[in-house]
């Protein structure tokens, strides 16, 4: 038995514009949507060794959106943004608390705080089964596949589905933020010790940032599900960040990523028959794994024809998965 | 200095705890202004935290903290800092010249970007530490010693009357250490406070026009003639003899030796 559908370079281009364009067009968009947002808060998180926090967050937010459905019985709730937004910051919130009252390393703090709150959550949702429309497979793989079945909203002559307005204006918004406060973005992450002694707040902007980031999350979250969500604050800026060595640089190449994971997911989703938010991070994987071979400066192919041989393990001791809590 | 202006630096009963475990006890001391002051003491003597405390960053179980005879929000702007060259990751995508107009943040105030003016005080301060062709570079592509030289071309950058430097000579070569010297002693002649973290005992006693002795006490305070002796070096170190006796022989030699840096 052949697993994998045969390949054939046409097909592979044309097979999503060939029927059901209108579907394909808004899982791109949608996947653009969310890859960016997503890309643009997580470029922050990377950059403060906090990757995994977003990890954390994305599934800690469960119990939150499962006692917001038990509460409200409605899936598009205000009462359930603000119950995930709350579950995301609790946890930030219990991350720190375990680490500054335990011995327990921030890392490990994180990872007690987030598979306990998304269990609860999944208790929550075989508890309350019958009353909650939710189930596991969608919090994991969402429904990008379905955005085009969304309601929609009649926007300049053209049916926009509900989801892709949502995130367009919370992508708006972040792009606002980040122009406004990039001054402050940067020196929080660079040096929070001396951002704070000039009055510049690294706790506030470590709030500030974590709250964005639960936004971000539960809007991409409702649409596109966890895996994708994940992985999307993580890959576009370390991919960036192969090519450049300028923050700017990498937060605008990291948009550009977006669209293409997006572009590339729908079309691996539509060859091999499977989820385009899985597709996606799998593309982003790909694009990635190019970026590390062919960057100019520091790919493979110029570490070897330089000579240094092609792989130096980091021994520096800066593999600390920290979450820039600092004493 | 006229008699009635506050001193730049002064503590009064500093008390600070980590984890309820105090870290500094009651110091207290002024410090004039125009003075080039060693902070000196064993590993785990609460220096970095000193530093810490006196930036408003690690509050005080009691007593208090004044520059230039106010708090610190109040005259954020007439402190600059060093921190440890290890304190930050040199991985960051951001180069020499943003590293330096850092300095110029705190002028700006919030959501204001860096103009042309800002510029030109980053690039006068690293043509001074003898930067400014490496203003472009990556930072990850600087020696230990280059590191040193843009953190302390972005304190200069900050424009302050009282510099406060966490250990601004580990580890860097024989020739940034020099050119430190002479920038901290041209700033000091323009009537700056310098504190500055030290442990190099050797020279010590050169650097500085005072000493602070410190080892979660202080020990002592004052012009580094009076506070560089055995007995007060002993009482700081406790039972670290290698040490003292290294001090001891270099303390002998620096007799007969004209004082450098001055």
């Amino acid at each position: 038995m052949n697993m994998i559908p045969p390949f054939d370079v046409v097909t592979f281009i044309t097979a999503p514009w060939a029927e059901a364009w209108e579907s394909s067009l808004w899982i791109v968009v949608m996947g653009f949507l969310v890859n960016a947002a997503c890309g643009l808060v997580g470029s922050f998180l990377v950059l403060r060794r906090m990757a995994l926090v977003g990890d954390a967050i994305s599934h800690s937010v469960l119990p939150g959106i499962a006692v917001a459905f038990l509460l409200s019985t409605s899936r598009s709730s205000g009462l359930m943004v603000v119950g995930a937004v709350g579950a995301g910051l609790f946890a930030v919130w219990l991350i720190e608390f375990i680490h500054r009252n335990t011995r327990v390393k921030p890392d490990a703090a994180l990872g007690v705080t987030f598979t306990t709150l998304f269990s609860i959550g999944v208790i929550l949702i075989a508890l309350y089964a019958d009353q909650v429309d939710l189930d596991l497979e969608c919090v994991l793989y969402g429904e990008i596949g379905f955005v085009y079945f969304a309601d929609s909203f009649a926007l300049l002559g053209m049916e926009v589905p509900i989801p892709v307005l949502r995130m367009a204006v919370t992508l708006f918004g972040l792009l606002i933020l980040v122009l406004l406060f990039y001054k402050e973005a940067l020196v929080t992450s660079f040096d929070p010790v001396l951002a704070t002694s000039v009055g510049i707040s690294a706790r506030w902007m470590h709030y500030g940032l974590m709250l964005s980031l639960s936004v971000v999350i539960v809007f991409s979250f409702e649409s596109v599900g966890a895996i994708l969500v994940i992985a999307m604050l993580i890959l576009p800026s370390v991919t960036g960040s192969l090519l450049s060595d300028r923050l700017a640089h990498i937060l605008m190449m990291s948009g550009a990523f977006s669209a293409l994971y997006a572009l590339a997911g729908l079309h691996l989703a539509t060859w091999l028959n499977c989820s385009p938010a899985g597709a996606m991070v799998v593309a982003g994987f790909l694009i990635f794994c190019l970026a590390w071979i062919f960057s100019p400066r520091r790919g493979l192919l110029a570490q070897i024809r330089k000579g240094r041989g092609s792989f130096t393990p980091d021994v520096s001791g800066k593999l600390n998965p920290g979450l820039g809590i600092k004493n | 200095m006229s008699p009635q202006a506050p001193p730049p630096l002064e503590i009064h009963d500093l008390t600070v705890a980590y984890h309820k475990k105090p870290v500094l006890y009651g110091i207290d001391l002024v410090v004039p202004s125009g003075q080039l002051v060693g902070i000196v003491g064993p590993n785990g003597a609460g220096k970095s935290t000193l530093i810490k405390a006196i930036l408003g960053l690690t509050p005080p179980s009691s007593g208090w903290v004044r520059i230039f005879g106010k708090p610190y929000r109040s005259n954020a702007k007439r402190v600059g800092y060093v921190p440890q060259r290890e304190s930050v990751d040199w991985d960051f995508p951001v180069n020499v010249m943003d590293v330096v107009l850092m300095g110029r943040y705190g002028h700006l105030g919030w959501l204001k970007r860096p103009g042309k003016g800002d510029r030109e005080v980053a690039e006068a301060c690293l043509e001074k530490v003898q930067m400014l062709p490496y203003a472009r570079r990556q930072i990850s592509n600087l020696s230990g010693g280059q590191q040193q030289r843009v953190f302390l071309a972005r304190a200069l950058a900050q424009e302050s009357d009282l510099y406060l430097l966490d250990e601004p000579f580990a580890g860097v070569d024989v020739a940034t250490e020099s050119a430190i010297v002479t920038i901290l002693g041209q700033l000091r002649a323009r009537g700056k406070t310098l504190m500055v973290v030290h442990h190099d005992l050797t020279t010590a006693r050169n650097y500085f026009d005072m000493l602070l002795l410190l080892n979660m006490r202080m020990v002592d305070f004052g012009p580094t003639d009076e506070v560089f002796t055995y007995d007060k070096l002993q009482a700081t170190y406790g039972g670290r003899l290698t040490i003292l006796s290294q001090v001891a022989n270099s303390r002998s030699q620096k007799e007969e030796n004209v004082p450098l840096g001055r």
